[in-house]
């Protein structure tokens, strides 16, 4: 499944706005679900349509009314909110559209968070005295960490399936990745980081697209194995507790899109590079890894 | 040691109440670093986040734990102490367990972990360890708390819940001024044993509830404390992983982490996996998180946990002294007054993290 599939998806249907008036309604109904497939869970890195979240998708001549439910009543109302108001904003930008209702239920803070997004107040206009900010911070910290765990996916591909050595690991180029989701799913990470993905452009690069060093690689994509294992693991918290607190919750979720790319295995080499201690060692000089 | 012996020692140590996991002729000391006498009974709700706390716990209890082991909701939201003395030590292997109450006063009239913890402590001394809580949040009156709190139950540890609510606040940060307010009177009452757990609101809300960042400014700055991070930082295992690989005063306690071992055996060999990469074989700490889960079927299954093989190019084998480690010894490193019997401890430091040794003192 190409993993932007639904954003082209969801272009492609604004390309055809001029039958709008016209628009049938399986065809909207379709562009609905297109839009709510962009919607991503931050700290899963995966649409909220695949991990059951959506519960009800309602349109309504030209208004549309969805309901979003969550694996546990004390989810982070960050990551709460961003869902619900990004939901908003995607529904929002489909032109025929003029009344959006996005509405969040069993959880601790639905009622505060579905009256903050409807009525436009920001994050911190919905959390006054307890929010210090808007979430572009919170959503960068996530975007970067989606990104770390997607060189190790494809890093990972490029040596069991394609030959290539972790030495060299350091020369690869988007050009050289597999089309399909490979290709298609780093090149998502990077745009959401504001990073182009040129076919010469190195894939194993930060936030910032400045190439790791070769000293580096190794650790680094060690860290990066972490990373991913890590937002595995809570994806399968969530999956699991979401079926737990609802029965039929399992029929509404698709498989992890990410055990699509075939293994739940790193690259082996790399784990035999050892792991640099550094007790005692300066607070300041210590996120250099990040 | 002949085996005769060696069988002798061991009906000794029965003799003195000392029970021990025995699996494939070897021999485990057991510690449970993580477990609760909690009371989450409707009429000891003080509001719906009460029922939505324990709702919440009862689905990570149904949610990984074999099927033969799921309470109902009524038993899991208040359990006899009958029913924890079965589970812990006749059923559950633990020679020692040690209580990290959470206060959650905010949600629950009398508190979320009952007293009763305490009375248990006091009548089994050789196997209960009692750790209590404090809430930076209380200022200077929680600080003379935490004085008598620490006087009057010989304090080796407390356990600190980031996300309580308290009033108007969602949670706390450790390297907030207050906290180390907190943790200077901890270092200076000899309370070693910092077990914090992590999530999932905090204040403020903008920031990632669950980052761990914190600990790793008061590791720093604390250096003769130790840092128990609960759920070994899952969600965020690698921060949790990285800051710990540079702070020899943080460990990682198992709990929550653990049941995979039954539900996602492969993702579970991955934790572990990276654990040992990371922050080595020391400083990783067995517990349950009862009554989340029964340490029963955790400890057997781990006693029998092996990478598979198509994963043992990406991590090593786990071998019989990591899991001796792991299960009891490290703890005990921790709480030294605890004490192991002859015969359980590693045979030599030195041999420490060879593979798998015969039966201990066989040669």
């Amino acid at each position: 499944m190409n993993d932007t599939a639904p954003q082209e998806q969801r272009n492609a249907s604004i390309a055809v706005s001029d039958l709008r008036a016209t628009t049938p309604s399986e065809e909207r109904a379709d562009q609905v679900a297109a839009a709510l497939v962009t919607v991503i869970d931050p700290e899963l890195d995966e649409p909220i349509t695949d991990l059951g979240f959506v519960t009800e998708q309602r349109v309504d001549g030209r208004r549309v009314a969805v309901r979003l439910r969550l694996p546990t009543a004390f989810c982070s109302p960050s990551f709460a909110y961003l869902m619900v108001s990004d939901a908003q904003d995607a529904l929002s930008a489909i032109d025929w559209v003029q009344d959006v209702t996005v509405t969040l239920e069993d959880h601790h803070d639905a009622d505060r968070i579905n009256r903050g997004v409807a009525a436009g107040l920001g994050f911190a206009g919905t959390y006054p005295g307890e929010a210090a900010g808007e979430l572009d911070a919170l959503r960068r910290t996530f975007r970067v960490k989606a990104h770390t765990a997607f060189i190790e996916r494809v890093c990972t591909i490029m040596v069991r399936e394609h030959h290539w050595t972790v030495e060299d690991l350091g020369s690869l180029r988007i050009a050289d990745l597999p089309a399909g989701r490979p290709s298609d799913g780093l090149r998502r990470r990077r745009a959401d980081l504001g990073l182009p993905s040129d076919p010469d452009d190195l894939v194993m690069v930060d936030e910032f697209g400045a190439a790791w060093t070769p000293e580096a690689i190794p650790l680094k994509l060690r860290f990066a194995k972490a990373v991913r294992i890590s937002i595995d693991g809570n994806a399968h918290f969530c999956r699991g507790l979401l079926r737990t607190r609802y029965s039929a919750a399992a029929a509404d979720q698709r498989p992890r899109g990410h055990e699509s790319l075939g293994t739940d295995r790193g690259v082996p080499a790399v784990a035999r590079h050892p792991v640099i201690r550094q007790d005692r060692v300066a607070a300041a000089t210590r996120t250099v890894i990040r | 040691m002949s085996n005769t012996e060696q069988a002798d020692r061991i009906a000794q140590a029965r003799e003195r109440e000392i029970i021990m996991y025995s699996k494939d002729g070897e021999n485990y000391f057991i510690v449970d670093a993580h477990l609760h006498m909690w009371d989450a009974s409707d009429e000891n709700q003080k509001n719906v986040h009460g029922a939505q706390f324990i709702e919440c716990f009862y689905d990570y209890h149904k949610n990984l734990s074999p099927e033969e082991y799921v309470w109902t909701l009524e038993k899991y939201k208040k359990y006899s102490e009958e029913q924890f003395m079965t589970d812990i030590f006749d059923n559950g292997y633990a020679d020692h367990a040690i209580f990290n109450p959470a206060a959650l006063n905010d949600f629950y009239v009398n508190g979320f972990s009952r007293p009763l913890a305490w009375d248990m402590a006091q009548r089994n001394p050789d196997r209960l360890t009692y750790n209590h809580n404090f809430d930076p949040r209380n200022g200077e009156v929680g600080l003379r708390q935490l004085e008598e709190d620490a006087a009057k139950y010989h304090l080796k540890g407390v356990k600190l819940y980031t996300a309580e609510w308290h009033g108007d606040s969602r949670g706390y940060k450790l390297s907030d001024p207050w906290a180390y307010s907190y943790l200077e009177k901890c270092q200076e009452l000899g309370i070693k044993n910092i077990h914090v757990h992590k999530g999932p609101t905090i204040k403020p809300l903008d920031r990632d509830a669950f980052d761990v960042s914190d600990i790793d400014h008061c590791a720093t700055d604390f250096p003769d404390l130790n840092f128990i991070v609960e759920h070994v930082g899952l969600p965020r295992l690698e921060d949790f992983c990285w800051i710990a690989t540079q702070e020899s005063n943080v460990y990682g306690g198992l709990a929550v982490a653990i049941p995979f071992i039954h539900t996602r055996p492969r993702y579970w060999a991955q934790i572990i996996g990276e654990l040992l990469y990371w922050i080595g074989e020391d400083r990783i700490l067995f517990s349950s998180d009862y009554a989340l889960w029964q340490p029963k079927w955790l400890i057997e299954k781990f006693v029998d946990f092996q990478i598979p093989e198509d994963m043992q190019g990406e991590y090593k084998p786990i071998t019989t002294d990591q899991k001796k480690k792991i299960l009891g010894l490290n703890a005990v490193s921790l709480y030294p007054h605890i004490k192991v019997p002859e015969g359980l401890q590693l045979r030599e430091p030195a041999m420490a993290s060879s593979s798998s040794p015969g039966p201990i003192g066989s040669e």
